[in-house]
């Protein structure tokens, strides 16, 4: 047996259906002893059956599973060290309490006496004392639960899993189990693995977050590392609110974006580059314009803006308030600048919409990511006989002088701008139809995310406000459409 | 006028011409088999018929054979319909409907004519008729009463039940007894109810299946009624049949209820 620091180890994990569709793709993801690790994600991103295979309900169809360094890929669910808490408690309704929770113990064929002392200290630490002769129907949800988390412990499993645990539970519940899972974990000192597509349960709770998107893992970090540094659009637009908005790397440390150069502290995205910058709305500071003119106070009692905002040499920027909403503790704004550009701001005073505020963001609540495409969509295309060219499986009308100095049955690269595509609400309207599959909101601009009925992704640039799963008829305009010879 | 919509709209009117129907059908040919137990021949009242029962060891034997009929029934069917219907609950794709309409489709056909068919099928092959024929007839009568409410409560079963027994440490065999089997009990005794009730008071099947030579209570009972100077003896031996189905239905009454292990 290989010796690891790792109690899990999941290598290159793929799990394809019958459809042909990956539930996972590729998947690796390491989780020290004692570690609580969320796997977090919105529906249909893999996570469960991430857990699944783990438990071993599921079986992958590629990639190793290795518990304590032993491989269990094909292990059954019986025989390994993990117990699970299912997102339906699926307590043995034909059971009392008790029973419940002895299940396990039971089935190793422990002693009766040991059997009660261990139960009875399973449900004290599930704060369930007293229940043990009660049917398990007549528990409300938040019991229920502690059955199940009761029923896991008992068997004093080396890895807890625990399936959406709590999405069962009305809000108050949900925040009193929370204090109690991450209590539980300290007491039992084992490795929990925990799956909710909850962000805020996410980081409240765990040590690393793991976060997915269509079977494949976007980052992995601690809560801190996961908001602060996103690694791209999708968790930075996942995990919490944010601003995401295109701009230029203009040398290390200085970025521009919304038509202003910013310090930064980023460094190492080369100089003139293209990226995405992301400002968490809290991190932007704010002031009435004419209190920075007259240098005076903000209207609060000793609130100058002198002292509100940092001093020092900083890049300001101004706009005017569109809508401000109260969310209890702090005052949500849309702040419109003359170029176009909307910025979502959360501040402790409330400015009133109409107002001219400035604005300004410290450096080091700049974060950049890199550009994961950007400008062009590239597709592989083919010359026809008809003088069309064929890419994403369907026939498109190109200028002619495009084709000069190509063959029919060549292989091309096809480029469109992202901006050139045009969306329209009827899907017969399109030469292609699709749906809206993801979209961002970029400041002065959305940017979509359409994923053909193929399954191909294009991206489009778009002034027009569409929905998450729109289907859409996809257009581009023939003298739009660029063809290249194919480079390596 | 308003006052006639008022009693065409209330539920309470709809209900008479079922109550006028259990009332003339069901609750006053009972009386009538009560009436008829009590007394003689000439009407008057006697415990006469009852007291012949308890030493009539011919309609004795006749009752304790068709009950063990009746048991054996319903055991053969069991150990038939829980594995078919295990399969048919947990096969995926289209499996279960097809399995579903084969054993369906005998019920679209009158069981006596089945009977009559199984008579046939039994000659043509040079069986001999008699009680292994009896048990064929019956069982194939029976048996989709038996499949139909453990498939409801199979098919109605969570399956994170299962892998939660199997998280535990149960291996596929324990997860069956120890979960599956348990839970789906509601549906086994609507099932063993349903098989045995209508199997110990058959009288049909028997006749045509062993030729008459095999008498059930069933048929004794019909015997007796349709002799005229008989008929008070027949109603003791119809109120018996009466109680111990009650019986039985009672002992599967409160179980079934749960989980909704009734046929449809």
């Amino acid at each position: 047996m290989a010796k690891t620091d790792f109690i899990i180890e999941v290598n290159h994990v793929s799990k394809q259906f019958e459809d042909g569709k990956y539930a996972l793709n590729d998947v690796s993801l390491q989780v020290k002893k004692g570690e609580f690790v969320t796997i977090l994600g919105p529906s249909g991103c893999g996570k469960t059956t991430l857990l699944r295979c783990i438990a071993g309900f599921q079986v992958a169809s590629s990639g190793v599973i290795l518990l304590k360094g032993e491989d269990v890929t094909q292990t059954p669910p019986y025989k390994r060290p993990v117990n699970t808490v299912f997102q339906k408690y699926a307590l043995f309704p034909h059971l009392n309490v008790f029973n419940n929770v002895a299940f396990g113990l039971k089935l190793k064929k422990e002693a009766p006496e040991t059997i009660k002392k261990k139960v009875r200290r399973a449900l004290k630490m599930a704060n369930l004392t007293g229940y043990e002769e009660r049917e398990v129907d007549t528990l409300s949800g938040g019991q229920q639960q502690r059955v199940a988390i009761a029923r896991a412990i008992v068997n004093e499993p080396e890895v807890l899993l625990l399936d959406e645990p709590l999405s069962a539970l009305d809000l108050k519940m949900r925040h009193d189990m929370q204090i109690e899972l991450k209590e539980l974990h300290e007491k039992l000192g084992i490795t929990f693995i925990y799956v909710t597509h909850d962000q805020e349960e996410a980081l409240t709770l765990s040590d690393r977050v793991v976060v997915m998107n269509e079977g494949k893992i976007q980052q992995i970090g601690t809560p801190t590392d996961i908001y602060n540094e996103p690694q791209n659009c999708f968790v930075a637009d996942f995990i919490g609110e944010s601003n995401i908005l295109s701009g230029t790397m203009i040398r290390d440390k200085r970025v521009e974006f919304c038509g202003q150069e910013f310090d930064c502290i980023d460094t190492g995205f080369g100089e003139n580059n293209p990226v995405e910058v992301v400002i968490r709305p809290e991190d932007i500071y704010v002031w009435r314009r004419e209190d920075e003119k007259r240098g005076k106070i903000l209207g609060q009692e000793d609130d100058d803006y002198e002292d509100r905002v940092p001093k020092g040499k900083f890049t300001k920027w101004y706009g005017e308030v569109q809508t401000c909403i109260f969310k209890g503790v702090h005052y949500e704004m849309r702040v419109l600048t003359p170029d176009g550009y909307e910025f979502l701001i959360q501040d402790y005073h409330e400015f009133l919409p109409g107002t001219e505020v400035g604005m300004l963001v410290r450096p080091e609540d700049i974060q950049i990511m890199r550009k994961e495409h950007y400008i062009y969509n590239y597709f592989e295309g083919e010359v026809m006989k008809n003088g069309k060219v064929r890419f994403l499986e369907a026939e498109w009308d190109v200028e002619e002088k495009q084709l000069e100095g190509f063959e029919a049955g060549e292989k091309v690269q096809v480029r469109v701008k992202f901006r050139d595509i045009d969306l329209q609400d009827y899907e017969e309207e399109g030469t292609l139809s699709g749906e809206v599959h993801f979209i961002l909101y970029k400041g002065n601009h959305y940017h979509l995310t359409i994923r053909t009925d193929e399954g191909y992704d294009l991206y489009v640039n778009t002034d027009d406000v569409w929905d998450d799963g729109d289907r859409v008829g996809i257009v581009i305009p023939k003298n739009k459409i660029r063809i290249d010879k194919i480079t390596n | 006028m308003s006052k006639l919509v008022q009693i065409f709209s209330s539920r309470r009117t709809w209900a008479w011409p079922y109550v006028l129907f259990m009332a003339l059908f069901v609750i006053l040919p009972l009386i009538l088999v009560g009436v008829y137990a009590l007394t003689d021949i000439d009407g008057h009242f006697t415990l006469h018929n009852f007291a012949k029962f308890f030493t009539h060891s011919e309609a004795i034997q006749t009752f304790l054979y068709s009950l063990m009929i009746a048991v054996l029934n319903t055991l053969i069917c069991l150990l038939l319909g829980y594995p078919a219907a295990y399969i048919m609950a947990t096969a995926d794709f289209r499996t279960p409907k097809v399995m579903a309409m084969l054993f369906i489709l005998p019920m679209w056909i009158n069981f006596l004519l089945r009977t009559v068919a199984t008579v046939e099928l039994f000659n043509m092959c040079g069986l001999p008729l008699g009680e292994g024929a009896l048990l064929f007839g019956l069982c194939y009568d029976y048996l989709p009463f038996m499949i139909y409410p453990i498939y409801n409560t199979l098919q109605k079963m969570d399956t994170s039940l299962v892998e939660a027994a199997q998280d535990l440490g149960a291996s596929r065999w324990q997860s069956f007894w120890k979960v599956i089997v348990p839970l789906s009990m509601p549906g086994v005794y609507s099932g063993i109810v349903m098989v045995f009730m209508p199997t110990v008071s058959t009288f049909a099947i028997a006749e045509l299946l062993t030729h008459n030579n095999i008498k059930l209570f069933g048929s004794l009972i019909q015997d007796y009624i349709t002799t005229t100077d008989l008929l008070n003896y027949g109603a003791v031996l119809s109120l018996v049949l009466l109680i111990i189905i009650g019986l039985t239905s009672f002992f599967g009454d409160h179980d079934a209820k749960e989980e909704g292990g009734g046929l449809v």
